[in-house]
């Protein structure tokens, strides 16, 4: 029987802004979506010779082996530092940072308030998922009160160990802070509303708005020693009241 | 490279004439901290350049944002600088370690004061291991240079962004507070005179006639991890030939004195005094402290002679000396720690009680 491939409707393709490299992560862990958009989106809108990325240190440390755009891994919490460098002489490039939790909101605490504060023209994407995955599974600044990790076997006190940090709020409140808001990846209506964010920030960015802030809540699978669908089931159910996805700041202009 | 310089001469503080220096060379992005006493040059800076060129001047939140800044800035392929003093330049090592690795030239300056912690603003070389052995974690160097004038403070920041650019790695001015603080006359480099190229392996967008560049230190497969470090040694091996110094009156000398930045001077003048005494004294003075001038410290070394290495610490290049006398001359040590600069006077009372100890005094 004679096949006709050229009547085949394209539906769908990976986009060119990802590299052929197979991703390290683990089954149903949320950076691959997360990845995926967000080349998706700069493939879109047609600026992958004008994008310049930093990935952090953590389970995304190698996301400049996924992304084909230029990129620089940077030392553990200072890619928002690393970035505001690139951005500050490239200043009509598109930059982003891609951090993870550990390294956003605990380690470079300093250098993600600075950054907004100064108002850096770039897109921060910041995987929040509670845990420090790729060092196996420790207490992350927003692991959630009373939830046990290896570092917090009897569940977090917050009493002694701080409460989890919500880093999106907080930046909220600078003026530098142009666009901020919490997105996931874990359904196919909430990748569609991440992509929506994403594209927003980078407009925003080529009008040098200021910095544009995405977190994206996810989950961690082999962290919180679950399934992904239990994980992602676990994550709607405790993460979601606590880090409750949504806009915390948008623009008058953007509405 | 010859550095071209102004006909007239300035009057200059050693920090400010660093910083003109700076500017002069076309630097596209500094990023520091203040501290004492090296915050002129970030003053300097951020009055003199919006009125004189697009450069990026940025006060940034602490030494660790400021040398990443400097990790990306220069990793996108700009000509880039920070400065600090002692323990400002402490707080950068991690991002050093970083920047030896991915093999991003850079300029830092460090203003060296007395330590260890806070420790004090006086001049001190107390980070001359810091400096000269990695400091950071890890197998790396980084070119360290030691002006011991105004005029050098200006001149090694043409020639620290030439080796930078070149070898691919970080240049150090390791400066103190007396060299950083004090008036000289100085005859300022000319802007423009150092050129520059756009570097192929820069993050600054990918277009679609070649493959992503990346900058990065992570290399998880230990053969590759080794064959890093390997091309890093073998680069350093290469920089061997760019070893700088300077020599005083060596050749017939009985007592050779070794000393870097600010004591060199103090050494030259224990030189005439003690020449003026009939000693024998002659001066060497390692100008690149990485990559350290070994070979003419080892062809000096004879068994009639003496070596007396003069630091501002408790011992510290006089561990390179060693190495390079290699047992054939007795190697002394005289220091002041914590601020304290040697007098002349001191080191010629030492002098004259060696001399007398290895029977030199000449009749």
């Amino acid at each position: 029987m004679e096949t006709k491939i050229d009547s085949m409707e394209l539906v769908y393709a990976k986009p060119e802004t990802l590299t052929d490299t197979p991703m390290h992560y683990c089954p149903g862990c949320g950076h691959g979506v997360a990845h995926k958009i967000l080349m998706e989106v700069i493939d879109e809108m047609g600026i992958t010779e004008n994008t310049i990325g930093v990935a952090p240190v953590g389970c995304s440390v190698f996301a400049y082996m996924y992304m084909n755009v230029d990129m620089q891994e940077a030392a553990h919490g200072r890619a928002s530092a690393a970035a505001t460098g690139i951005k500050r002489v490239l200043p009509d490039k598109f930059v982003f940072s891609y951090q993870g939790d550990g390294d956003l909101a605990a380690i470079g605490t300093a250098e993600t308030i600075h950054t907004v504060n100064r108002g850096e023209n770039i897109l921060m994407v910041f995987i929040n998922n509670g845990i420090y995955g790729m060092t196996g599974g420790q207490m992350a600044p927003t692991s959630l009160a009373g939830m046990k990790t290896s570092t917090s076997p009897y569940g977090r006190d917050c009493a002694t160990m701080g409460t989890p940090i919500k880093m999106t709020e907080l930046i909220a409140n600078l003026p530098g802070a142009y666009y901020v808001t919490r997105q996931s990846v874990h359904t196919p209506a909430a990748v569609r509303k991440l992509k929506k964010a994403i594209k927003a920030s980078f407009e925003a960015q080529k009008q040098k708005k200021g910095t544009c802030f995405i977190e994206i809540v996810s989950n961690c699978p082999s962290g919180w020693k679950m399934t992904p669908l239990e994980s992602n089931d676990w994550m709607e159910k405790n993460m979601f009241p606590y880090y409750t996805p949504g806009d915390i700041k948008v623009p008058q202009e953007m509405k | 490279m010859s550095i071209q310089h102004d006909e007239s001469p300035k009057l200059m503080k050693g920090n400010e004439a660093l910083a003109e220096a700076a500017i002069r060379a076309n630097m596209q992005a500094y990023f520091g901290y203040p501290i004492t006493p090296q915050s002129e040059i970030l003053e300097y800076l951020t009055e003199q350049v919006p009125k004189r060129s697009k450069a990026v001047v940025l006060q940034a939140e602490s030494e660790v944002a400021s040398i990443n800044m400097i990790y990306g800035a220069g990793g996108a392929g700009a000509r880039v600088m920070t400065s600090s003093s002692s323990p400002g330049f402490s707080l950068m090592q991690e991002g050093i370690s970083y920047i030896a690795a991915a093999e991003i030239p850079c300029l830092l300056v460090n203003v060296q004061r007395g330590g260890p912690g806070l420790g004090t603003i006086q001049p001190a070389q107390g980070d001359y291991f810091q400096a000269t052995k990695g400091g950071g974690h890890g197998d790396y160097h980084i070119i360290v240079l030691a002006p011991n004038s105004v005029q050098e403070m200006a001149d090694f920041v043409f020639e620290g962004f030439r080796l930078a650019e070149e070898y691919r790695m970080p240049a150090l001015i390791l400066a103190d507070g007396a060299i950083g603080q004090m008036m000289e006359k100085v005859y300022l480099p000319k802007e423009g005179s150092l050129p520059f190229t756009q570097h192929d392996w820069a993050t600054t967008g990918k277009p679609k006639s070649r493959e992503r560049n990346f900058i990065t230190s992570l290399h998880m497969e230990p053969d590759k991890m080794e064959s890093v470090n390997l091309h890093l040694q073998d680069k350093y091996r290469k920089l061997r030939k760019e070893e700088r110094y300077e020599l005083f009156k060596v050749k017939d000398a009985d007592i050779i004195l070794v000393a870097f930045g600010l004591t060199a001077r103090v050494c030259t003048k224990v030189m005439d005094l003690a020449n003026e005494k009939g000693l024998r004294v002659g001066v060497v003075r390692p100008i690149t402290l990485y990559p350290f001038p070994s070979d003419i410290i080892a062809s000096l070394a004879t068994p009639n002679r003496v070596f007396l290495t003069v630091e501002m610490n408790s011992g510290q290049m006089v561990e390179d000396v060693r190495l390079a006398v290699n047992g054939k001359s007795p190697v002394y040590f005289r220091g002041r720690m914590g601020g304290m600069i040697p007098t002349p006077e001191d080191i010629l009372l030492e002098v004259e009680a060696l001399a007398e100890k290895h029977n030199l005094i000449q009749v």
